[in-house]
């Protein structure tokens, strides 16, 4: 056991000895995590967000337009200044706009005859930047809603509105396919629209007249979305709020702890070729305390490392282990023992150091980011969630995220747990089988 | 105390070490010398357990080291060639880590630690860390790490390799202490100086393959010369000394930098004939000396070739 216990203390007085290299080991993986935190969210999403600029080329300039200007920039999603097309087509070419908005001529006018026949439909300009297509998604569907609420505004309150009701009747009165029946119903109903529209500007008169603010009527605002959203997320319970900060801080320390474990298996690379190992082999110590030893300092490094970072995120961020906390405790337990596990098939593979480390670093890599440490794995596509799943760290990131904001039950921790396990014995196989005990 | 027999190692097609076999008593000191690359790592590595051999047999007290952990292995002390130590570490930490390698700890370990500081004159030191060492301070730890748990045998594999001769001659001082303790040494070495000075048996290796294993007295008996005269040249332009081989008085040549180094049997009669040979061929000289053959002498009659240039 005294020999166990030395190559233990060892490792962890050589690791803590290089302050430099701890500090940095823990302030990177901190502030990297920090920043994604508050990308994704942070604590709670009552930050404000940035707007999308866009731009608006009105050449139109009908109430319509105008009202549809003023519409859209009511939006608390949208930066929208006006631009004329030169200017606009150099501006979204150089990404200083998502998107711009072309109103054409006579727009206003033919949208309103569009509105009650559905022809002659205008057409809006949409210029925009390839590289946004998911706020161009969202402009279309902000640009959708603005433009009929101006439009049926327009058509059901204003005197533009009236007149294209006018040209509407006639239209109707002059087409020889109607039958007499359908005429007769279209008239009335135009003439419905008509009259609505006069009572509307009556009564917005008789509310001047008496000083009152706006005349506004349940019509003014005219044809708006015919529902609400009521937006919950669905976190461990009621009232807690989703902490971006949990994500990201189990996603930086499991990208970090990794490169720890590639740090340990280089390390014994390196000792391989070194007089140190020819006197550790000349001791009377076997392989599986050699090894073994190296395996429980490198977990406790990691284990560290997650103390830290989730005590900083706690006091700093509010992060809380909001499911079970022995279940969050053994996930830890399980990916430190995973880490150890793989930095040791690193040294057992290894040939050279600096081809072993190029090859671990792009194998880290890619673990991290199919993980879903830098971004969770919903964004990826169905064929590379799929992949993920032979992924340990996705593993351990279901399993942080589980036992943090999710709130999620011990039972859950099993299954994150088990899989980490089993790639601890595989990798810790694949290294028993594979390393080279002789001195090179 | 010591056996080695007939060990055969190699490396693919390279055959590292063949047919090596010496022994080694209490308190003996044996030198295996040889170039680099001579085979004589390879055979300090089968004895400490870090290799196996392909064939041939390592006995310690009779009893070969059968596993990682055979007991036996307690009788070894290895100082490699490569500085073994943890330069963050200071040489006191990195001596109670050695220690407990061998499960030593409380007042055991303590007593053995500060024997060996003593011993390599480093107590002053023991708090420092080792990377402010100097290169001979580290070849001393590199040796008091391996004596913590009191071997019998100790192999050291080039143990003053890059180190200042003050520091060759205070590790010789060192082993030399050990050896009058009674502990048997091992000591592999390319610089006869090192080997004439500290061995009781010399095993000269070439090529892996072992070509004399004797006294520093009985290597000399198979030396052809008696006598050697050394000449320091003016210059060596286009001078061959395999030309003076045709001499029958003389029985070696060789060329170090200035310096030619003729083997004779008579001194008396030799030294004339060769003086008169340089002086006929229009070699000058601006001086000439007597020595005793060495080591360099014994390798260069055994091999044809110099001991420091082989390769």
């Amino acid at each position: 056991m005294i020999p166990f216990l030395a190559l233990v203390r060892k490792d962890l007085k050589l690791f803590f000895n290089d302050r430099r290299a701890v500090v940095v080991g823990l302030v990177a993986p901190i502030v990297l995590a920090s920043f994604f935190g508050y990308l994704f969210g942070g604590q709670g999403g009552d930050a404000e967000t940035s707007k999308v600029p866009v731009l608006v080329i009105d050449q139109d300039g009908s109430d319509i337009s105008r009202g549809l200007i003023a519409q859209l920039g009511s939006d608390k999603n949208l930066d929208v200044k006006p631009s004329t097309l030169d200017a606009t087509r150099e501006a979204v070419r150089k990404g200083k706009a998502t998107a711009a908005i072309v109103i054409p001529k006579d727009f206003g006018k033919d949208a309103g005859h569009a509105l009650f026949t559905g022809a002659g439909k205008p057409e809006l300009g949409l210029l925009y930047d390839p590289s946004h297509n998911v706020e161009l998604g969202m402009v279309k569907g902000i640009l959708s809603g603005a433009v009929m609420q101006a439009v049926s505004k327009e058509m059901f309150t204003g005197k533009s509105g009236r007149e294209v009701v006018d040209e509407s009747i006639a239209q109707v009165e002059n087409n020889p396919r109607l039958s007499a029946k359908d005429r007769k119903v279209l008239r009335d109903l135009l003439g419905s629209v008509k009259e609505l529209s006069q009572r509307q500007d009556e009564r917005r008169d008789e509310e001047r007249d008496r000083g009152g603010a706006s005349g506004q009527s349940e019509l003014s605002g005219g044809l708006t979305m015919p529902y609400e959203t009521r937006e919950e997320a669905i976190t461990s319970g009621r009232d807690v709020a989703y902490n971006g900060y949990a994500h990201s801080f189990g996603g930086m320390a499991i990208q970090f702890i990794l490169f720890m474990g590639l740090d340990v298996g280089i390390a014994l690379l390196m000792l391989r070729q070194s007089g140190l190992w020819q006197r550790l082999r000349a001791a009377p110590l076997s392989r599986t305390m050699l090894l073994g030893s190296r395996t429980l300092s490198a977990s406790l490094m990691a284990g560290f490392i997650l103390l830290i970072m989730f005590s900083f995120a706690r006091v700093v961020f509010g992060v809380r282990i909001l499911g079970s906390f022995p279940g969050f405790v053994l996930v830890c337990v399980a990916f430190s023992l995973m880490t150890a596990a793989f930095g040791l098939m690193i040294a057992a593979l290894g040939e050279t150091v600096e081809a072993t480390r190029g090859y671990s670093i792009m194998a880290t890599l890619i673990m991290v980011m199919l993980g879903g440490a830098w971004v969770p794995t919903f964004v990826f596509p169905a064929w590379l969630r799929k992949l993920a799943v032979v992924v340990p760290t996705r593993w351990a990131m279901d399993g942080l995220d589980g036992m943090t904001w999710r709130g999620l039950g011990f039972s859950s921790a099993l299954a994150p747990i088990g899989v980490l396990l089993l790639f601890t014995l595989l990798f810790g196989v694949v290294a028993v089988m594979r390393f080279r005990w002789s001195a090179d | 105390m010591l056996e080695v027999n007939s060990l055969t190692k190699s490396y693919g097609k390279l055959v590292a070490v063949t047919g090596i076999s010496f022994r080694a008593d209490r308190g003996e000191t044996i030198g295996l010398l040889g170039p680099n690359g001579a085979g004589k790592t390879t055979t300090v590595s089968i004895i400490a357990g870090l290799l196996n051999p392909d064939s041939g047999e390592v006995l310690i007290e009779g009893k070969q080291v059968r596993s990682d952990t055979d007991p036996v292995k307690l009788k070894i002390g290895l100082v490699p060639q490569d500085m073994a130590l943890y330069e963050q570490l200071s040489a006191r930490d990195n001596l109670i880590f050695f220690a407990a390698l061998y499960s030593l700890a409380g007042a055991t370990a303590k007593q053995a630690i500060d024997d060996a500081l003593n011993l390599v004159a480093l107590s002053d030191r023991a708090g420092d860390k080792v990377k402010t060492f100097s290169g001979g301070m580290k070849r001393r730890l590199n040796l008091a790490a391996a004596l913590l748990h009191d071997p019998q045998i100790l192999l050291l594999d080039e143990p003053t390799v890059g180190v200042d001769p003050q520091s060759r001659n205070a590790i010789f001082d060192n082993l030399e202490t050990l050896k009058k303790r009674g502990k048997t040494l091992i000591y592999t070495t390319h610089y006869m100086e090192e080997a004439e000075r500290l061995c009781d048996r010399i095993v000269i290796i070439d090529h892996g393959k072992m070509i004399a294993n004797d006294t520093l007295q009985g290597l000399h008996k198979l030396l052809p010369v008696t006598n050697v005269v050394a000449i320091e040249l003016d210059h060596t332009n286009g001078f061959k000394p395999e030309q003076m081989q045709t001499l029958p008085e003389v029985k070696s040549a060789m060329l170090e930098e200035n310096t030619l180094r003729i083997g004779v049997h008579d001194l008396t009669r030799g030294a004339p004939v060769v003086l008169r040979w340089l002086a006929e061929n229009g070699h000058s000289y601006h001086d000439i000396s007597s020595e005793q053959p060495n080591l360099e002498t014994v390798f260069l009659t055994l091999t044809g070739r110099s001991l420091r240039d082989s390769k």
